[in-house]
């Protein structure tokens, strides 16, 4: 009962994030110069086309009716048609979605399978090689770009060698480069957090009872200590995911990959306001989705924060 | 019996702990500690926050991290075994099946992401070799046992789901869940509120018939001690100033601290009555005076003391009981008003 309590505040909190991205978008794009109307129909167009094309698209209207169609159709997940191909922009985003959702999840993968053990193995044996080789790793991996380590990891496995294709689509091989550019700087990150949170619950009065309880080290390390630093991980993968999806943007130019990133700035360069619109909306709902996800997640973990 | 030192379940011999510290003098925790305990035996450990209370107790259990600890004397002999000679493993071995703790804040020393349930299954499958469904069985008698009521659901709850005394219940029924022969005690009720408080002294006087174990019962409070001890021990800067059976050392207490400290305690028929404090305070561990560590705040103190470490000796009035030790010269000496 309590449990679905808190699955509603937070689907409620949700619909408000959602809501008020779409109204900042909305008002935004009114505010940047430039009509789309214009841009449409050319500088050089007659008044008159220019007239029927703002009446076309509704932007004659007064604002405040514009502003309420608008809500109403993000309510029905209907972004209009694309300004630059005509297409509905809803069926735009989600033929390019799954490529950028399957980067930003391979990415994920990567940087926790890189991160979490050697975190854990960094804190459990402090000032060991493993700490320092961390901190080398964390240290390398927050300072490099990762659109510069995409050119690199080109240039090594696709053209000196010949181990993964240089650009296009398709297969798993083609996002295994442009994963791993996205998941290093993530790992960086999670690295310093598994470790810092594992060293602080060894720190904890439990771990001194699991000793006296006589339990192996083996037991009190990776059973006592471990499930409970595990906890905020949670919560830090989450976001990774969503970063990594932000991330993927950049990537996906440097691997011309076909993903939402590549639309979205095509969208931008073409002044294709309805794609930029639905797509930033999109983006948002995505991330507050996450969000929802990790908070239910983590709370089934972790029964303790049911109450809030 | 094969055993040596008197059939003594716990003896500890002249222990001395240092902690290293970073620049300057090690500090000297532990200077020298005799404590012993007899099978089903409770021995009161009194003294002020940091005496050495935590570190004794630390060093029986074989916790005490080294470095920066350092045990530069004695022996720690338990059944007659020296358990400072013991392995790594050998000691863990011992650590919860036959001398098990527990300790002062419930809500902080059991571990949160793990039911009750689990906490007390995983010691009985890892010291008795029992399956879950057996372990399981034991654990809720054992939860009937401490007074937590033999429902399934409270060895189904998390840690916070329980009140303070309820943990503290957990705790000890963690505690003796493998039978051990000795419970330590670290101030066990200090986190407590009073009724509670005399609950738990019950519950611990009760697991001691019920099982025979010895218990070493740690506590700044001089009252919860009365309560339970049969024998008390007085600690200060590192070093037992006295020993003595329960009755004999309230009724005729003879270290000019164990006078004082008996004197602070506030009493309800001296209602409205100025509490007295003892001047001064536990002096640091890296700067112990010579001495008698306690000379500068003693009443009764002359040259001599603050030069010679008065040696623990036998207060000899013919009891038969015995073994009331003090470690003071002027034992006889007329106390001033």
């Amino acid at each position: 009962m309590r449990f679905l309590l808190f699955v509603l505040k937070r689907l409620g909190r949700l619909l408000l994030t959602v809501l008020l991205i779409s109204t900042i978008v909305f008002f935004v794009i009114r505010v940047i110069p430039g009509d789309p109307a214009l841009v449409i129909a050319g500088v050089d167009a007659s008044k008159e086309d220019l007239a029927a094309i703002r009446a076309k698209l509704g932007t004659d209207r007064p604002i405040g009716a514009q502003y309420l169609s608008w809500l109403t159709a993000v309510a029905r997940f209907d972004f209009g048609k694309s300004l630059s191909t005509g297409q509905p922009v809803t069926r735009m985003i989600f033929e390019r979605f799954p490529l950028t959702l399957t980067l930003a999840l391979l990415g994920l993968a990567i940087s926790i399978v890189l991160a979490i053990p050697l975190g854990i193995l960094s804190a459990v044996r402090r000032w060991s090689v493993w700490d320092y080789l961390g901190m080398v790793f964390s240290q390398v991996g927050m300072a490099v770009p990762s659109f510069w380590l995409g050119i690199l990891l080109l240039l090594l496995f696709a053209v000196k060698i010949r181990l993964f294709p240089l650009f296009g689509s398709g297969s798993i091989r083609h996002l295994v480069l442009p994963a791993v550019s996205l998941g290093f700087a993530r790992a960086a990150v999670l690295l310093r957090l598994t470790r810092a949170s594992m060293v602080e619950e060894l720190s904890r009065e439990y771990i001194v009872t699991a000793r006296a309880k006589g339990l192996t080290e083996r037991m009190v390390k990776y059973r006592h200590a471990l499930k409970n630093a595990m906890l905020p991980l949670v919560t830090m993968a989450g976001i990774q995911l969503g970063y990594m999806l932000g991330g993927a943007v950049i990537i996906e130019q440097v691997f011309s990959l076909p993903g939402l990133g590549r639309l979205f700035l095509t969208g931008v360069y073409q002044r294709d306001f309805s794609l930029i619109q639905g797509g930033i909306v999109f983006i948002a709902l995505v991330f507050s989705l996450i969000n929802f996800a990790v908070d239910i997640l983590y709370s089934a973990l972790n029964p303790k924060i049911r109450m809030g | 019996m094969a055993e040596t030192t008197n059939g003594a379940l716990l003896d500890v011999r002249d222990l001395a702990v240092e902690f290293d510290s970073r620049g300057g003098a090690p500090a000297r925790a532990l200077r020298g500690i005799d404590l012993s305990i007899a099978r089903g035996e409770i021995r009161g450990l009194v003294g002020e926050s940091g005496s050495g209370k935590t570190v004794t107790s630390t060093c029986v259990m074989g916790l005490l991290p080294t470095p920066p600890a350092r045990i530069t004397a004695g022996e720690v002999l338990f059944k007659g075994r020296n358990l400072l000679a013991l392995s790594a493993e050998e000691r863990r071995r011992v650590r919860g099946r036959e001398i098990a703790m527990v300790f002062q804040e419930p809500s902080r020393y059991l571990n949160p992401a793990f039911r009750i349930g689990t906490q007390i299954t995983e010691m009985l499958e890892l010291h008795l070799g029992m399956r879950k469904a057996e372990a399981f069985t034991r654990a809720t008698e054992l939860a009937r046992l401490v007074g937590l009521g033999g429902e399934r659901k409270v060895l189904a709850s998390y840690p916070h789901e329980l009140s303070g005394g309820m943990k503290q219940r957990a705790m000890i029924a963690m505690a003796i869940c493998c039978n051990p022969s000795l419970l330590i005690a670290d101030e066990p009720t200090t986190a407590l509120d009073v009724t509670l408080q005399l609950q738990i002294l019950r519950l611990i006087l009760r697991l001691r018939e019920s099982f025979g174990m010895g218990i070493l019962f740690i506590s700044h409070d001089l009252r919860l001690v009365r309560i339970v001890a049969d024998s008390v021990s007085v600690i200060y800067a590192g070093k037992i100033i006295e020993s003595a059976p329960r009755e004999e050392l309230f009724r005729s207490p003879l270290h000019p601290y164990t006078r004082l400290l008996l004197l602070s305690i506030p009493a309800a028929r001296n209602r409205g009555a100025r509490l007295r404090v003892i001047p001064g305070r536990v002096p640091d561990a890296q700067a112990v005076p010579a001495g008698c560590a306690f000379h500068p705040r003693c009443p009764l103190a002359e040259e001599l003391c603050a030069r010679v470490m008065p040696e623990s000796r036998e207060h000899g009035l013919g009891h038969a009981a015995g073994g009331h030790a003090i470690a003071c010269h002027f034992v006889e000496k007329k106390w001033p008003d």
